[in-house]
């Protein structure tokens, strides 16, 4: 399904179901260098259990058209003027990794606008390392390369997925590396320039789910539960076997943590 | 600079697609043994049908031991994930009936093993897919053969039994500027000795029965996706790109991106067509792939010795072996093939088809059988046997002569191997 934002193309991912009038409006924002398909375990199961999923690409990702913002706070704008072109007053935002630092800094400027938040792969800030930075600036595979490394956890990287046949390794670094030059870089720049995170927690509102992961080297959890002190109504749910990419890694533990919350 | 410290191929051999299981603590890949599978609640189970969740159903579909062969192949080949078929000609049908339908179009290489030359020759245009076959040496033939309704390029990594090296990357270049993902049979080659998809190649396709078992006691294949075409960029896909009624008109490259190939496969191709791998066989090919790295090894050198054997020989008119300085891809196959050109070859003895005859039937220590890829030297005369049901002029197109006598080099000590060709040579001058 494609809105038009800014006069672009904007395109979401709905779990192929057509939403009924009045549904609860679940907006799902992918990490950096990634799109909509990161949510592939998620959107469904939340779609049919009646959610308007709006899974979206982020300017310039997957099938939107654009450049992408080149902050964390101009992304959460464009995220409030995405749903307006959606006709959503409010909605549920979940977010991974960049994503989440969306999600929380939107629902700290306008809670208003967010009825819950769900932030997974979270940390107060997300500092990345200088040779990460150096290799997304000159679009080498070292980039991608390294994202997967550090991004899924020890016991993925080895396999034995739920979904037969599935490897997560070579599904997330394909995903990164058809993903367009410079991409990767504008979304690590953001994540490493973003130091908003406490005082945006500070101002949240809505109820807020923390979904962490025991082997997540990109946010470990304790910086992820050291964020979720500044949320009154938080609640905090970490992955025994996952590293970062726990929504393709542990979809079925996420699928748990989800319930109840979101549906 | 850091750089990321990945579990190498030997490991992942050994290890890709398996934890121990939890229950037992079984360290070996157990045998899952059942059609069918307890689900939660209702719930649960309606989620699953519905693509909602992750999980087995009915092995028809997906089974615990098929799972971890898959995923360590598609960890192997460095792909999205696998889907492991009853054989590989399953393989090759099930990514080809998901691909396309009524009208469609492949070009592919005309050096194929005989059953994908009979598939696309004869079978498929009942169903209204044609192959327009082309000299696999001259890439430039497959840009002149793509029409509007081409919807694949296929080939093999090394031809079969010319053991022409294929021009993969050139290949794939051609493929991607029509807007055509390419396929590859990798059979001869495993991913230990080519990784096809750093070289261009879409979708990787393997007889398991071959090297990767290795053993010669079990049948399967297997499709690997490498996640990178872009299905809804090239618009010649609506399977994958427009909904499916099948599932409540799903978007397959809208909803799973990468994996949307895979996805259809598995929840129409598995569904409907129903070419599943058994339990018992995944798990025969699994003990194969944990010292694939080791057989491979022994199979390029073993090959290498004796096709120097054979060129040396008075008895032999020539030797096709990539490996060789006269082969005319030697050179490709230094740049593709590093490790070894593979051990399959084939030669001509002087004396044409009476002398073929007469070697096959004297040799001791290789067998005459219809399979490669086995741990042990085999044999096998392809005019009559793998071939036999091509036309005189598609035999000539494919470089398979009457005197043609094709070797699947073994993991025997490779003195015993020459010394069995050897005394069937002399034989085969006697007649």
């Amino acid at each position: 399904m494609d809105f038009t934002v800014d006069g672009l193309k904007t395109h979401v991912a709905t779990g192929g179901r057509e939403a009924q009038e009045g549904e609860p409006v679940v907006i799902l924002i992918h990490g950096a260098g990634m799109d909509r398909t990161v949510w592939q375990y998620q959107n469904r199961n939340i779609a049919y259990r009646g959610r308007r999923v709006l899974a979206v690409d982020l300017p310039g990702h997957g099938r939107s058209e654009g450049t992408p913002p080149n902050t964390i706070a101009g992304m959460a704008d464009w995220i409030t003027r995405f749903m307006d072109a959606a006709g959503v007053t409010q909605a549920i935002l979940i977010g991974h990794s960049m994503g989440a630092l969306i999600a929380l800094d939107a629902a700290g400027r306008f809670p208003e606008r967010v009825e819950k938040l769900v932030l997974m792969g979270v940390a107060e800030t997300m500092p990345v390392h200088p040779d990460l930075l150096a290799a997304a600036e000159a679009n080498q595979p070292l980039a991608p390369e390294l994202i997967v490394f550090w991004g899924v956890g020890e016991r993925s990287q080895i396999g034995g997925h739920p979904n037969p046949g599935f490897c997560v390794q070579g599904a997330s670094e394909a995903l990164l590396k058809i993903s367009p030059d410079d991409m990767i870089a504008n979304d690590l720049a953001a994540c490493n320039e973003y130091s908003d995170g406490v005082e945006s927690a500070k101002k949240v509102k809505c109820p807020t789910l923390f979904v962490l992961a025991r082997d997540d080297k990109m946010t470990p959890p304790k910086k992820g539960l050291a964020l979720a002190e500044n949320i009154t109504d938080a609640r905090s749910v970490v992955i025994e076997e996952s590293g970062h990419m726990m929504m393709a890694e542990t979809p079925n533990q996420v699928f748990d943590a989800l319930k109840g919350f979101v549906f | 600079m850091v750089t990321p410290k990945f579990v190498k191929f030997d490991t992942l051999s050994l290890h890709a697609g398996q934890q121990a299981d939890p229950t037992t603590g079984a360290r070996a890949v157990p045998i899952y043994q059942t059609t069918s599978y307890m689900f939660d609640d209702t719930d649960h189970a309606a989620a699953m049908y519905n693509l909602e969740r992750p999980g087995h159903i009915y092995t028809r579909l997906t089974n615990p031991t098929v799972a971890v062969l898959e995923e360590r192949v598609a960890a192997l080949e460095g792909g999205v994930g696998a889907i492991a078929t009853a054989s590989g000609m399953a393989a090759i049908f099930l990514a080809i009936a998901t691909l396309m339908n009524k009208g469609g179009h492949i070009v592919a290489s005309g050096s194929l093993y005989g059953g994908t030359h009979n598939l696309f020759s004869f079978t498929l245009p009942r169903f209204g897919i044609d192959t327009t076959f082309v000299n696999v040496r001259d890439p430039e033939a497959f840009r002149k053969a793509i029409t509007p309704e081409t919807k694949l390029v296929f080939g093999e990594t090394l031809g079969n039994p010319g053991i022409e090296v294929m021009d993969i990357p050139a290949i794939a270049d051609i493929a991607h500027e029509a807007g055509l993902p390419l396929m590859i049979d990798a059979t001869f080659t495993t991913p230990y000795l080519m990784k096809i998809f750093d070289h261009g190649a879409d979708i990787a396709m393997h007889s398991l029965t071959k090297f990767l078992g290795g053993h010669g006691i079990a049948i399967g294949g297997v499709i690997v996706d490498s996640g990178k075409f872009d299905w809804q960029a090239s618009g010649k896909f609506p399977n994958l790109t427009e909904p499916y009624p099948g599932y409540h008109d799903l978007n397959f490259a809208d909803e799973f991106g990468t994996q949307a190939l895979l996805t259809r496969m598995r929840a129409e191709g598995m569904m409907n067509f129903g070419a599943c791998m058994s339990p018992a066989n995944a798990f025969h090919i699994l003990q194969g792939i944990e010292t694939l790295p080791l057989r491979m090894q022994k199979h390029v050198s073993n090959a290498q010795e004796v096709a120097e054997f054979l060129e040396g020989s008075d008895e032999v008119e020539w030797v096709n072996y990539p490996g060789l300085k006269s082969h005319t891809d030697y050179e490709l196959g230094q740049r593709l093939l590093p490790k070894g050109c593979g051990s399959i070859l084939s030669f001509g003895l002087k004396g044409g088809r009476a002398a073929g005859k007469k070697f096959i039937e004297s040799v001791k220590l290789a067998s005459h059988l219809a399979n490669i890829g086995d741990a042990k030297t085999l044999v096998i005369h392809p005019a009559s046997t793998t071939h036999q049901q091509m036309t005189p002029e598609a035999l000539q197109s494919a470089g398979i002569g009457e005197g043609m006598v094709r070797l699947s080099v073994g993991l025997e000590d490779s003195g015993d191997i020459i010394a069995d060709l050897k005394q069937a040579m002399r034989a085969s001058q006697k007649v």
